[in-house]
């Protein structure tokens, strides 16, 4: 195939007006947007900035209220993802949609003409995979691959397609530094090849070091377009929320008694996908911050069910808090002796999205805060005035952005949920806090935000484990660093003391530590 | 033209209360069709069905008394429903209970004292309660399907009555009819108001059950309890709530009524047990649950509508000749319409006309 001369200079893809309306409220209002062949465009934007509504048009999830999308000269309508793959679009989605049980060629074929058979894809896939650096096993099991292999699924399931673009959406958020220096490796070989990649992150860095190309979008809008490397994280952070974000500042103090005591405790997986934990000790001292890194999946969601008390161990010593044995107390006996938690997902775990803000604090609170929010004896009847104005106060403390006196959980941009589920428990001046993943997901002013607060409440006396994936965060936060990987815990270390580079090593896992002297020595000791 | 659903942004809460009266409006019309079709006055067939019988005192109390079980049933239901748990299995509770409220008038027969009746409602209660924990310990310890196990203890319920009526409690004085003995006077459920009809006190206590449940529901505890385990079992768990106790709850309460409901029955309107006591009232519970809105109050309302469907059937039947298979068809014409309604609340419906494409042929 030949192209003209006048079809190399257009853009691959130009969006015009693009708007997007969910009721009145304009998700995206109209966007402009080129994406030239051959370059990689990163899409930057806070969360609920429009750039998940973007790309769910781009890819035919969505139809556009208002607006044109052209692609290669033509103006186009993207019914349906399955449209959208026929003009040249791959899409690889922030949430993985894999079926753990079946083997990689398998979950690949399900997405493929049901005429092709399965031994011609998985050797299409190995083949393919192997040609970008992604080496993948076509027979392995989902169920058995670390998160940055199942991101290779995904890119090679967009890649079978032969997509002239390719959107990846927070591709990095789950990989570990190296994981994401070899994904890098194959975007540049995309670039090269002629293809293009549409890169949605709000890691500033990230996007300097490998876009060629910026648009920046908030509140729907499109508020700049810069090549990135001319630009100095904070510029590009300024377009991004609008104003400075606050830097995070902290002190560390001395740290008191200790308040998270937990002794060599092992437990098995309780699903045939969970990671069973082995050995696990750690003890966090008032004023300190823990910070827990590790690659998701390794066992970080399990760890927390222990520490919160939502999944109760028979070993009733091996947890303790403030130094009563806790093992097999549950979470609301736990809270009762001044421990608090915000769990990694928001949607149906440290909130339940259909209900509105007040009800949700009522949730995590409905036995630490009795004696305020139920009344009425043994009929515990729920004081709806005090729970609301809690609610207000914690919004206001938060700042925590909302349409509305009370309106549901689901209604909130992530970030904002975020605030008020952190501070939903920071209102109660915890003596212990328990965080999993405190910012993910979540836009940068509002990340600094929980940050500080994290920090303001070690500070002030409070016993703090954050279980983090992201390297910066835990660099900003922590006092001590411990790595977490395949259920097992390594000691804490100063967080003054690691470079990323040797989390990095720690968290990938077994046989790094077996190569790695220094680290062996470490673990040892 | 082509028609889209398009999410809304939040549920629209004019639709969650037009959805089921939509529902009704769209019954009706499709109701009036049928009878169209039938050959019969669709004006006259429906004023015979949904009217006339709430022109008469007479039947009014006979709207109560139809309307009574439902309203217990689906209230209990509701609550079940709301925490996520199907008890599909009520028109068996409401069997069991009767039967188990019906020991003392047929077993001890000469035992008169005013302790028959309250003791009687007492143990109908624990029957139906005891039949629900069946589906309800498979459910939490074995992880069994609770809508199939519910379902099927139905019929188990069913045959045991009937084996019960024609053999150790068949009136000895019955000249071998399936019947029990006749329960005395002072274990029958009295009327409400004697003079003016039949009407007794289950709808009473169905309205008072529906009144306690909405408050429940709204101020307690327990009511934020078994939302949040309904919508969300891990952010129950995060709250500190067990939703294996919630089973427990769900279907001990909804059992506890529906048995209930079933000695008020065999008590209050038929006075004796014999193998057929409910015309499937523990079924059409489920739509008068769902038309209410899983919400107390709302079942109140729909109770009395499904009630009169029955009675609409009875007096099709009778004017205008055809089957009183016709309430089912209402029953069903009525649940379908409510849960494809119940769409409306949360999408809406965007009707697009082709638009002109330029350069696409």
């Amino acid at each position: 195939m030949t192209l003209s001369e006048d079809a190399v200079a257009m853009p691959l893809l130009s969006v015009r007006g693009l708007t997007k309306l969910f009721g009145s409220f304009a998700a995206c209002s109209h966007i402009d947007l080129d994406i030239a062949g051959g370059e990689i465009h990163a899409l930057l934007g806070e969360n609920g900035a429009g750039k998940s509504t973007l790309v769910k048009m781009l890819f035919g999830v969505l139809q556009p209220s208002a607006g044109q999308i052209v692609w290669q000269g033509k103006t186009v309508t993207i019914g349906s993802p399955g449209e959208a793959r026929k003009l040249g679009v791959g899409m690889v989605f922030q949430h993985f949609s894999l079926f753990e049980a079946l083997t990689v060629g398998e979950n690949i074929a399900l997405s493929l003409d049901p005429k092709i058979s399965l031994a011609q894809i998985s050797d299409e896939a190995a083949s393919l995979s192997k040609a970008y650096g992604l080496p993948l096993d076509p027979k392995a099991h989902v169920a058995d691959l670390s998160v940055g292999e199942r991101q290779r699924i995904e890119i090679v399931r967009a890649l079978l397609q032969n997509p002239k673009l390719i959107i990846l959406d927070e591709p990095t958020s789950v990989l570990t530094p190296q994981e994401a220096d070899r994904l890098f490796e194959t975007l540049f070989k995309l670039r090269d090849e002629g293809r293009s990649v549409l890169y949605i992150s709000h890691r500033l860095e990230e996007v300097r070091r490998i876009c060629d190309r910026a648009t920046v979008l908030r509140h729907g809008k499109v508020t700049g377009a810069c090549d990135p490397r001319q630009e100095t994280p904070a510029s590009l952070a300024r377009m991004m929320v609008g104003s400075d974000i606050a830097e995070v500042h902290r002190e560390s103090v001395q740290p008191g008694e200790v308040r998270l005591d937990v002794a060599d405790l092992s437990v098995p997986a309780s699903t045939p996908f969970g990671v069973s934990l082995k050995n696990i000790t750690m003890k966090v001292r008032a004023g300190e911050i823990l910070a827990i890194a590790g690659v998701a999946g390794n066992g970080q969601g399990e760890l927390f069910d222990i520490l919160s008390g939502e999944h109760t161990v028979p070993e009733n010593d091996a947890v303790q808090i403030r130094g009563r044995a806790v093992g097999e107390i549950g979470i609301n006996g736990r809270r009762l002796m001044g421990a608090s938690f915000v769990p990694e997902e928001r949607h149906g775990h440290g909130a339940v999205t259909g209900m509105p803000l007040s009800d949700n604090l009522l949730l995590a609170r409905n036995q630490s805060d009795r004696r305020a929010f139920l009344g009425g004896g043994l009929f515990s009847i729920i004081r709806h005035a005090s729970v609301r104005s809690a609610t207000q106060r914690v919004c206001a403390e938060m700042d925590v952005r909302k349409s509305g006196e009370d309106p549901a959980a689901g209604a909130l941009s992530g970030g904002n949920l975020q605030k008020f589920i952190v501070g939903r428990e920071l209102d109660r001046q915890p003596a212990l806090l328990v965080v999993n993943q405190p910012t993910w997901g979540v836009d940068a002013g509002a990340a600094s935000r929980i940050r500080q607060a994290l920090i303001d409440l070690a500070r002030a006396g409070s016993a703090v484990v954050v279980i983090s994936q992201d390297l910066d965060e835990i660099f900003e936060v922590a006092t001590n660093i411990a790595v977490i990987s395949e259920g097992q815990l390594s000691d804490p270390y100063p967080a003054g003391t690691l470079t990323m580079e040797r989390i990095g090593l720690l968290m990938g896992g077994v046989h790094e530590r077996h190569s790695g002297s220094e680290v062996a020595h470490a673990h040892r000791a | 033209m082509h028609i889209e659903l398009e999410k809304r942004a939040a549920m629209s809460p004019a639709f969650s209360i037009l959805s089921p009266l939509l529902a009704l409006a769209l019954t009706l019309v499709f109701g009036a069709i049928m009878f169209a079709m039938l050959g019969k006055d669709p004006v006259a067939a429906m004023s015979a069905i949904f009217v006339e019988p709430l022109l008469e005192t007479w039947s009014l109390h006979e709207l109560a008394i139809k309307a009574a079980p439902l309203i217990l049933m689906g209230v209990g239901l509701a609550v079940c429903y709301r925490s996520n748990n199907w008890n599909i299995g009520a028109e068996g509770q409401f069997t069991i209970g009767a039967i188990t409220g019906s020991y003392l008038p047929i077993v001890f027969y000469d035992w008169h004292s005013p302790l028959v009746l309250p003791l009687m409602l007492l143990l109908g209660a624990l029957g139906g309660a005891l039949f629900a924990a069946i589906p309800a310990m498979l459910k939490a310890h074995f992880n069994t399907n609770e809508i199939l196990t519910s379902l099927m203890l139905v019929y188990i319920a069913q045959l045991f009555l009937d084996w019960l009526i024609r053999g150790a409690w068949r009136d000895p004085k019955g000249f071998n009819f399936p019947v029990s003995r006749d329960f005395a006077p002072e274990a029958v459920l009295p009327a409400i108001w004697e003079e003016s009809g039949r009407a007794h006190w289950a709808f009473i206590f169905a309205i008072v059950a529906a009144g306690l449940t909405w408050f429940m529901m709204r101020y307690t505890l327990k009511g934020f309890e078994i939302t949040v385990l309904g919508q969300s079992e891990r952010a129950g768990r995060f709250a500190g709530f067990s939703s294996k106790k919630m089973i427990w709850f769900g279907f001990l309460f909804s059992g506890a009524l529906a048995g209930l409901a079933g000695i008020c029955e065999v008590s209050g309107s038929i006075n004796h047990l014999q193998p057929a006591i409910s015309p499937g009232y523990g079924f059409t519970a489920i739509i008068v649950a769902f038309l209410g809105r899983l919400n107390p109050l709302g079942i109140v309302a729909s109770g009395l509508v499904l009630g009169l469907t029955y009675l609409g059937g009875e007096a099709a039947q009778l004017s205008i000749g055809v089957s009183d298979k016709v309430t089912r068809v209402f029953q069903g014409l009525l649940l379908f319409f409510v849960l494809s309604c119940d769409t409306l609340i949360y999408y809406k419906i965007r009707i697009t006309w082709t638009r002109m494409r330029g350069g696409v042929a």
